[in-house]
């Protein structure tokens, strides 16, 4: 033997060494490089201080039923905007003005579930106006004005269970459309829950969305008893229509995860809202009583104001005959979407191993050769293989949504396998794959729902973050990925975290928005009945156990700043109106005790504070937001007596006397801003 | 002495500058800060002082009460009421200066303008002066011993965090316009020079 036994262990101990060392060195790495580098990426998402974002993204937020505003490509978060929440910061859904926004036939619900968003179109083309959101839980749909980047009108929806499958536009926004992800009973009532076959429906709404503050259901279809998903309005040639996913159609009611899931196939709707339309000026509708609120932010008294609606037009499949199809479509889709031609209708299966894509022109031939498969509750249920335009093989598991870059390609997000899809219209071959971490549920390019397309970045939203950031506790943010899709592969450039959990977003052109921007109310135009015009104005009055301050707030002072008189159990009512003319000058308002939230009052504005003192003292009041160098300064007090006590109510104005005293020494008679015409034109409401 | 047709169309060009000037602003004062990157601005017209922008003037008063500055009230300088007329009727006076044709008139004319625009400058330093000096200590939150705020006539000067601006705006181009044809009227020379030189022109051949 020439080899020692001692060398023997040497050279068997160094190959295992060499052999684990090169096995672990060939185990996936946890973190795989993205296929661009790191300075390339940085360079394409910097945006340089001083600089604007190319694109605004409006990302829903989910659970915290609020949109968060962002910049692309930087990904930098400009602004949260509450709609279906209470707001803290600066008091939506608590001050007197914002609390009617958030009524309902259940109540003041100040919290939802906003799943999707929707920007305004005209031509199929996204025009800056609006954004819509929907609430899920207790449906509902808001438009965001984005002038002002404020809720200003919310429509419940009635006879509906869950708004998941909304707020999609048409393309001239004639209509937000949503559908019921829950079946129920129509009209609610007492049943068992077993005779959900026999007693449970599905609505598919359409509200009219074209004039602000005047939105309405203007008619509902009632449909089978599934779940609806998700939808897309059509476009050019299909712009009559819109297409709802739905699932259950197995119409199961308990384990749904597993009852839900036996149909090979489930229905895509395909809806002619032109034809319901005509069907409901023929009066084919029945008029269904049904009770819903409508609330609106008023323009002049930047005062929400709710009113209850009563009655829907409701029409069914066999009142409305031609005005709706099922399309056979694998395994409960979720997304349905068209593609900027309109002509391809690409549906989701979440649980299917192919992206079936229909063909609208084949659609119109199947209807008008009746090549029908069967029919459900009188709604003809399409030859799948009539429609059929093709099918994208291996597209990953689990494929949710598709959106399309305008050059021909469609990318899917793909849940189960984290990744999105780039495919080719046309061809179905999948041409890039790119994986997401983890999770991505949406994916959205800007445009990318409508006919014109900005085919320049993807979004994907993910729902699992896992290591991707310094960890936060047990619950971890909530992620976006920017993907640069200029060239032919996909290249992953950004991570960003997003505020609660976007389940879809839209992004458009910044120059679409950012010159409409209003940048402070006119205080000539301001019709709130408690509004001060100057501080000569400012004062206080009792009307019984309610205290009205009518209260201004300019840089660096309150008028009046000390009050008295005010007793215990009182309610007192501050309105403070901010009386600054300029820009991105807001003043806050608190104090110690409210059981509410503080104010921002934007200028020219007036908000309300409801305050009730629990005990005798002094307490003090503040401007909560940052507004000048004096700010500090910027504070007072409210002195609180026993009830029945002799303290006189008063405040203190000096200044503003003292103001309107040295003016009239000089024979000068203080400005009151002039009344505009519209705003003379509008009555002042009283709350 | 009869005045030249250059010279009477000169004064009546100059007549009519200076009526133009009504319509437009005098003088600039422009305001920036770096919290303002867009910057506020006053116009001072024959008859009034407005903002820039349309609540400029609102807030350059608001801003003002830091340093205990007078607001700035138009109503309250009663020389604004007293200019409009008075470019009027010197553009009346002008204009009929220029249709009598006398040398006398034009020159008078154009003596008067000149004198009545120094004074109107001086006067408008003065308030300057008054606005940058005479403060309201007692409720000025921001006293800096020594500072004065008063904006320059012309150019630029740093007054705190705001660097003011101050240029004579259209109208007082048109002014400054009038002025300097009027002088070329004034020194264009009379019927009676040009007859005698050619009269002994006409001598010598």
């Amino acid at each position: 033997m020439s080899v020692s036994r001692r060398s023997g262990w040497i050279v068997a101990t160094v190959t295992v060494a060499i052999t684990m060392a090169y096995a672990y060195g060939c185990a996936p790495t946890s973190r795989p490089a993205g296929a661009i580098g790191n300075a390339d990426a940085a360079a394409r998402t910097y945006v340089a201080p001083g600089q604007h974002d190319e694109f605004y993204a409006f990302m829903s937020g989910g659970f915290n039923g609020q949109v968060g505003v962002y910049g692309l490509p930087s990904g930098r978060l400009l602004k949260i905007v509450p709609v279906f929440s209470q707001f803290p910061e600066n008091g939506w859904g608590y001050s007197e003005e914002t609390k009617p926004m958030l009524e309902t036939t259940f109540g003041n619900i100040p919290w939802d579930d906003l799943h999707h968003t929707a920007l305004s179109q005209t031509n199929g083309e996204d025009d800056g106006r609006w954004l819509f959101v929907n609430a899920n839980n207790t449906p509902r749909v808001a438009r965001i004005d984005l002038r002002t980047f404020e809720a200003s009108e919310i429509l419940q929806i009635p006879n509906s269970g869950g708004n998941h499958g909304s707020p999609f536009l048409t393309s001239n926004t004639e209509y937000v459309i949503a559908s019921t992800r829950f079946s129920l009973p129509i009209p609610q009532a007492d049943v068992p829950i077993s005779d959900f076959k026999k007693s449970f429906k599905g609505t598919i709404s359409f509200v009219s969305a074209n004039a602000p503050g005047k939105m309405d259901v203007a008619f509902q279809l009632l449909v089978p008893g599934y779940n609806y998903d998700l939808a897309r309005a059509g476009k050019g040639p299909s712009k009559d229509w819109v297409f709802f996913t739905s699932y259950n159609s197995e119409q199961a009611y308990e384990k749904l995860e597993i009852n839900a899931s036996k149909a090979d196939k489930d229905f895509i709707a395909a809806i002619n809202w032109k034809t319901l339309e005509t069907c409901k000026k023929a009066g084919k509708g029945e008029q269904w009583p049904s009770t819903y609120a409508h609330n609106v932010m008023d323009d002049f008294t930047r005062t929400g104001h709710s009113e209850t609606r009563k009655g829907v037009t409701v029409l069914t499949p066999q009142s409305c005959p031609n005005s709706i199809y099922f399309l056979p479509t694998p395994k409960s889709p979720h997304g349905a979407d068209v593609d900027p031609s309109g002509e391809y209708i690409v549906a989701g299966g979440k649980l299917a191993t192919v992206i079936p894509v229909h063909s609208f022109t084949k659609l119109l031939k199947a209807i008008e050769d009746k090549a029908y498969e069967t029919e459900v509750d009188g709604i003809p249920v399409l030859k799948y293989e009539a429609i059929l335009a093709g099918e994208v093989k291996d597209p990953g598991l689990g494929p949710l949504h598709t959106e399309f870059d305008g050059k021909g390609y469609a990318y899917t997000s793909v849940f189960i396998s984290s990744e999105i899809v780039k495919w080719k219209l046309g061809t179905w071959e999948v041409v890039d794959r790119t994986p997401t971490y983890y999770s991505v549920g949406h994916l959205m390019i800007p445009g990318g729902g409508t006919t014109k397309p900005a085919g320049k970045y993807a979004v994907a939203m993910n729902k699992i973050t896992k290591d991707r950031y310094l960890p936060t506790g047990p619950e971890l943010t909530q992620s976006a990925q920017l993907y640069d899709i200029s060239g032919d592969k996909m290249k992953l450039i950004l991570d960003f975290p997003t505020t609660g959990e976007p389940h879809y977003a839209n992004a458009i052109e910044a120059s679409k928005i950012e010159k409409q921007q209003v940048k402070y109310y006119k205080l000539a135009e301001n019709r709130h009945p408690q509004v001060t015009m100057a501080e000569r104005e400012a004062g206080v009055e009792r009307k019984g156990k309610v205290v009205h301050v009518r209260m201004t707030a300019i840089r660096s002072h309150f008028a009046p700043d000390n009050i008295e008189g005010v007793q215990v159990g009182d309610t007192v009512l501050f309105h403070i109106t901010n009386l600054e003319q300029d820009w991105d000058i807001p003043h806050g308002f608190a104090i110690q005790g409210a059981q509410n939230a503080e104010l921002l009052v934007m200028p020219g504005e007036t908000r309300t504070l409801k305050w009730i003192p629990l005990s005798v003292g002094v307490f003090p009041m503040y401007c909560t937001d940052f507004c000048s160098a004096l700010h500090q300064e910027m504070q007072g007090y409210v002195r609180v007596s026993p009830v029945g006590s002799s303290v006189p109510l008063s405040g203190n104005t000096v200044r503003a006397q003292g103001q309107a005293k040295r003016a009239a020494a000089r024979g000068i008679t203080l400005p009151t801003p002039p009344v505009t015409k519209a705003a003379a034109a509008h009555a002042t409401h009283n709350p | 002495m009869n005045a030249t047709v250059r010279s009477r169309v000169l004064l009546a060009t100059a007549a009519l500058a200076l009526g133009l000037s009504l319509l437009f602003p005098l003088w600039r004062v422009s305001l920036t800060a770096p919290q303002y990157p867009e910057g506020l601005g006053m116009h001072i017209w024959a008859h009034t002082v407005s903002g820039v922008g349309p609540n400029d003037l609102q807030n350059i008063n608001g801003l003002n009460h830091y340093i205990g500055m007078q607001t700035i009230e138009p109503e309250s300088i009663p020389e604004l009421k007293l200019i409009r007329p008075g470019i009027i009727a010197m553009m009346m006076l002008g204009m009929a200066a220029a249709a009598v044709g006398r040398m006398n008139w034009i020159r008078a004319w154009t003596v008067v303008l000149i004198l009545t625009a120094v004074l109107g400058i001086a006067d408008f330093w003065r308030w300057e002066y008054d606005y940058g000096h005479n403060l309201d200590l007692e409720h000025a939150p921001i006293q800096i011993p020594g500072m004065s705020y008063q904006p320059p006539l012309i150019g630029s000067k740093k007054l705190l965090n705001f660097t003011a601006t101050s240029w004579p705006a259209i109208g007082g181009a048109l002014a400054i316009a009038s002025v300097v044809l009027g002088t070329a009227a004034a020194f264009s020379g009379g019927r009676t020079l040009t007859n005698d030189r050619h009269e002994r022109v006409r001598k010598v051949a």
